[in-house]
């Protein structure tokens, strides 16, 4: 690592630098009912003035965690916060697509609760990581950061003519399986979904991916295709995730996958090295090339041309 | 944390060794002391990963990884462990004959077998 004879303070002023890069949250416009991501830097603001309306996606801030390669999330999570308050079109909302905390602690929960209240967001609307459920089945998560619209925690709304679903996926999980969201979710999302237009832009969202991203690590939904069967008849489907801390993208006919960066560290991509833990070895200043840059897709649906641009800075 | 952890499980190996003879001195004559045996929790995955030990063996998971994991029996059949961190250990003691399969109830995909004969 290059900065090992740096002074201490230096290499970590240094190091935070470039987490803060790292880790920042993605900005998402919607735009005639077509969601694109944007890097969440200044060059995002002009394109969210054309938007219809914004919001922002932070996901897996692991508070708690304190080893190599991050051992400041509190400090990489403000970062990132203060880069949604800097943009110059305030997002509507954010969403925290799961694990806020490490361990599920209470001393974890309160410390992100007060993060996320310094940085003054609009409103914040979280889904449940793996983490944040440990021990009680998600009874404090969902005590303080629950919709309380179900009582699975599941939870739809509309929004300027988009409908947005947050789904668990992260309970009950078997013996060898993998995410699931079971059959009553399945059955609310199916009656949720069933009374709207096939024009209405959809934007689902669950902490673990809902497609089969890497099996052997556990990355995707066991039940996940069932849920998306329901959604193929929209014209515009955005499903967005956590839980793998890095960017990977699919695209389903009219259904787009997508999976955020950590504001904490990074992992691996899938199947490299010996398991799905913090890549530890990475030097700050190496950290963009674990992100990479992803191609720009299009997707022709039946009434509009989906661009869905990679999150990269 | 770890150290006091370990003094911790050998102190209570230690009791255990020194009560169980008399706990079953009524029924039997010759009671070996509970022996521990050890799961390594390393790469997302319990190594070994199907481990067979006689009754009354105690067993005892410690995590390796950076991640967290959490013990968790697939039927039931003992109690689940709280949040593993780096190197926090967990210790079931088997007194029954039985195939108790369990799994990491975060990393599901991380499954183990305890034969005990």
């Amino acid at each position: 690592m290059r900065d090992t004879d740096e002074q201490p303070i230096d290499g970590r002023r240094q190091f935070l630098k470039c987490m803060a890069w790292a880790g920042a949250g993605t900005l998402w416009l919607m735009n005639g009912g077509v969601l694109s991501a944007k890097p969440l830097t200044s060059a995002g603001s002009a394109a969210a003035a054309d938007a219809t309306f914004s919001f922002v996606q932070i996901s897996d801030s692991h508070i708690g965690f304190h080893k190599a390669p991050n051992m400041d999330v509190a400090a990489t999570l403000r970062a990132s916060l203060a880069m949604v308050n800097a943009q110059s079109t305030r997002p509507d909302f954010l969403l925290h697509t799961g694990d806020l905390t490490h361990l599920s602690r209470p001393e974890e929960f309160d410390t992100l609760t007060g993060l996320m209240q310094d940085a003054h967001p609009s409103k914040v609307f979280y889904v449940p990581g793996e983490h944040d459920v440990i021990g009680d089945n998600g009874a404090e998560f969902f005590r303080r950061f629950g919709e309380r619209q179900q009582n699975g925690g599941w939870y739809s709304f509309d929004h300027r003519g988009v409908h947005f679903v947050g789904l668990i996926n992260v309970l009950n999980l078997k013996a060898g399986g993998l995410g699931s969201l079971g059959s009553d979710q399945l059955a609310w999302l199916k009656k949720d979904l069933a009374s709207l237009s096939a024009d209405t832009p959809l934007v689902v969202f669950a902490h673990m991916p809902l497609w089969s991203l890497y099996p052997q690590w556990g990355w995707g939904t066991d039940d996940g295709d069932e849920a998306v069967s329901y959604m193929r008849r929209f014209g515009s489907v955005s499903v967005l995730n956590g839980h793998i801390h890095q960017i990977q993208q699919k695209v389903e006919g009219t259904i787009t996958f997508y999976t955020a960066r950590s504001t904490a560290y990074p992992q691996p991509a899938p199947g490299v090295g010996p398991g799905p833990g913090p890549m530890k070895d990475v030097a700050p200043s190496d950290l963009h090339r674990h992100l990479g840059i992803r191609d720009v897709r299009h997707v022709q649906g039946n009434h509009l041309l989906a661009i869905t641009d990679e999150v990269m800075s | 944390m770890s150290v006091l952890r370990i003094l911790q499980t050998l102190a209570l190996s230690a009791a255990l060794s020194a009560t169980a003879p008399l706990a079953f001195a009524a029924n039997t004559t010759s009671v070996a002391p509970a022996k521990s045996y050890a799961v390594d929790i390393r790469n997302f995955a319990f190594s070994p990963r199907t481990l067979t030990v006689p009754a009354g063996a105690r067993v005892v998971w410690t995590n390796r990884d950076d991640e967290p994991h959490v013990v968790t029996s697939a039927g039931g059949q003992f109690t689940m462990s709280k949040a593993l961190d780096t190197s926090d250990s967990y210790a079931v003691t088997f007194t029954h004959a039985g195939t108790y399969g369990y799994f990491c109830s975060i990393h599901p995909m991380m499954v183990g077998t305890i034969i005990v004969q």
